[in-house]
């Protein structure tokens, strides 16, 4: 095999479609980005559930009315309950003090709240954060308890908004991705066309296969690594542009981890494969079918 | 030496019909052509002479019956075996089937790159193929810098460089004058004389007449005469 040979063929049918080789490219890259921003919010989803999950608060809210006896058997039997890792007990001043910090953009609503009309609590942590809807049922109907607050509705619908946006991402991968494999075979089937004479004299003088197709899975495959490529700077300008930004807006010490360049340093090596593969296979196919021998 | 060897090409009882054709456009023909033979297939176009040179290449497969290249079956070699099929079978067309961006001796040398011949085998074949054909000093033409008997030779030469057994020609002078003509008649005799078997497909009679070499005859699809050293008739 003539490697030389080979090659140049590959690189003649790239420049002689450059439209299409630019449309598939672009199209590559725009599938490969899709689904490299899936791969990183799937990684990304799972380890903000993780974090939230070792954060996750349980209070239990006591009524204004409670008695000091109450508040004391509510104390002990937290204390002795084994799905409980601690208990922290809150005066009301120490609630007004988190209160006060919590709301320090309104000074109106601090001004007009006193102290007193802030419940006392009990805050816990769990010994399994998902186990919180327990500690609710166990909790609510004790006598001196208001309410028990498990931030169950909250967390979960954090959840439910970044499962959306990461389904999405994967929809518009895949559909962008058969688009991507639709016109990789389309723009194998007019190389082939535009080269039918070569095509035509290689096999009259018995080229094998590997010879007349090896230069159209080439192009492809070459397309497709510069679409990969073009994928994963995008990724990175994103990273660098978008995600970055967005998470410093919510706060430096947000539950959200930020996206480490290692992710994109180990996304953009399967985005590679993943298009020369694809592009590889379906360029080999559609010759299967377009080229007989 | 080559009484007792194989034929070259054997037909055994083939028919070809093609799918949406009523009449078979070979009907039952057997023929065998041995090593080192000049034969002419002729007949009017639609007579089979195409498929028969069709059938050799393995491009279409017989409906019935069989064809042997070289003693092998062509409708059982494998689909990764038929390029080896192809190397032994050199082909001259009517159109000559030359690449108009590649001079003559890149022509050539396309034939033998795409078969993964090393650089120095090429560069040392191709200008001795160009010479045996007659094309010395011009071998850095473009096809449509040359006339086109001089294309043709870029063909046969093409078809030669790899030393095939058998040399088919179909139609090769069809685009040509008489004059050119007789000289690639001249050429083909020439590569016969080294050994090469050359099949033939015509309906020059004038070459036919002139050369005194095998005829076989076809007319839709049956082989109506198969005579040594015939004329057109």
């Amino acid at each position: 095999m003539r490697a030389k040979f080979v090659l140049t063929e590959a690189a003649t049918g790239l420049w002689r479609n450059v439209t299409m080789t630019i449309a598939l490219i672009l199209t590559t890259a725009i599938s490969l980005a899709l689904l490299g921003a899936g791969g990183l919010l799937y990684t990304q989803v799972n380890k903000t559930k993780d974090l939230l999950y070792a954060q996750v608060e349980v209070t239990v809210f006591l009524e204004t009315t409670v008695t000091p006896e109450q508040k004391d058997a509510i104390q002990s039997k937290l204390e002795s309950d084994s799905e409980i890792k601690s208990v922290t007990y809150e005066s009301k001043q120490e609630a007004y003090e988190r209160f006060k910090e919590l709301f320090a953009e309104s000074p109106d609503l601090v001004e007009n709240t006193k102290p007193e009309s802030l419940p006392e609590s009990f805050r816990l942590k769990l010994e399994d954060p998902s186990q919180a809807d327990n500690i609710d049922a166990k909790y609510k109907n004790v006598a001196g308890v208001d309410i028990v607050s498990t931030q169950q509705e909250l967390v979960g619908r954090l959840f439910d908004a970044i499962d959306a946006v990461k389904n999405l991402s994967l929809v518009v991968s895949l559909v962008s991705g058969a688009a991507a494999i639709l016109l990789i075979g389309n723009t194998i089937q007019v190389a082939a066309y535009s080269r039918r004479r070569e095509v035509s004299i290689m096999k009259l003088v018995g080229a094998s296969n590997w010879y007349v197709r090896l230069p159209f899975v080439l192009e492809a495959a070459v397309a497709g690594l510069i679409g990969a490529v073009l994928a994963s700077i995008g990724l990175a300008i994103a990273k660098v542009i978008v995600i970055d930004d967005a998470l410093k807006a919510l706060g430096q010490n947000s539950v959200v981890p930020s996206i480490g360049w290692s992710e994109i340093a180990v996304t953009a090596p399967i985005l590679a494969l993943v298009a020369v593969l694809t592009a590889g296979v379906t360029g080999w196919t559609t010759l299967r079918f377009y080229v007989k021998v | 030496m080559w009484l007792d060897s194989a034929p070259v090409i054997t037909l055994d009882r083939v028919t070809k019909t093609y799918p949406k054709s009523r009449r078979p456009a070979l009907d039952d023909v057997n023929v065998n052509v041995e090593k080192g033979e000049f034969v002419f297939f002729i007949g009017p176009s639609g007579s089979g002479k195409s498929t028969f040179i069709r059938l050799l290449l393995k491009e279409e497969t017989p409906t019935t019956g069989k064809v042997l290249v070289a003693g092998r079956d062509v409708a059982t070699i494998r689909p990764w075996k038929v390029p080896q099929l192809r190397r032994s079978v050199g082909c001259v067309f009517q159109d000559f089937r030359l690449l108009p961006n590649k001079t003559a001796a890149e022509n050539v040398a396309f034939a033998l790159e795409v078969i993964g011949k090393t650089r120095s085998v090429i560069r040392r074949v191709v200008p001795e193929v160009l010479s045996l054909v007659g094309l010395e000093g011009k071998e850095n033409r473009y096809p449509h810098e040359l006339s086109g008997g001089e294309q043709q030779r870029v063909a046969v030469a093409r078809a030669f460089v790899n030393r095939p057994l058998v040399l088919l020609a179909d139609e090769p002078t069809g685009n040509l004058d008489p004059d050119t003509s007789i000289e690639i008649m001249r050429l083909l005799d020439r590569i016969n004389r080294t050994g090469t078997t050359v099949v033939m497909a015509t309906h020059d009679s004038n070459i036919v007449n002139q050369m005194r070499r095998r005829v076989v005859e076809l007319d839709r699809g049956r082989v109506i005469r198969d005579q040594a050293r015939g004329v057109y008739g």
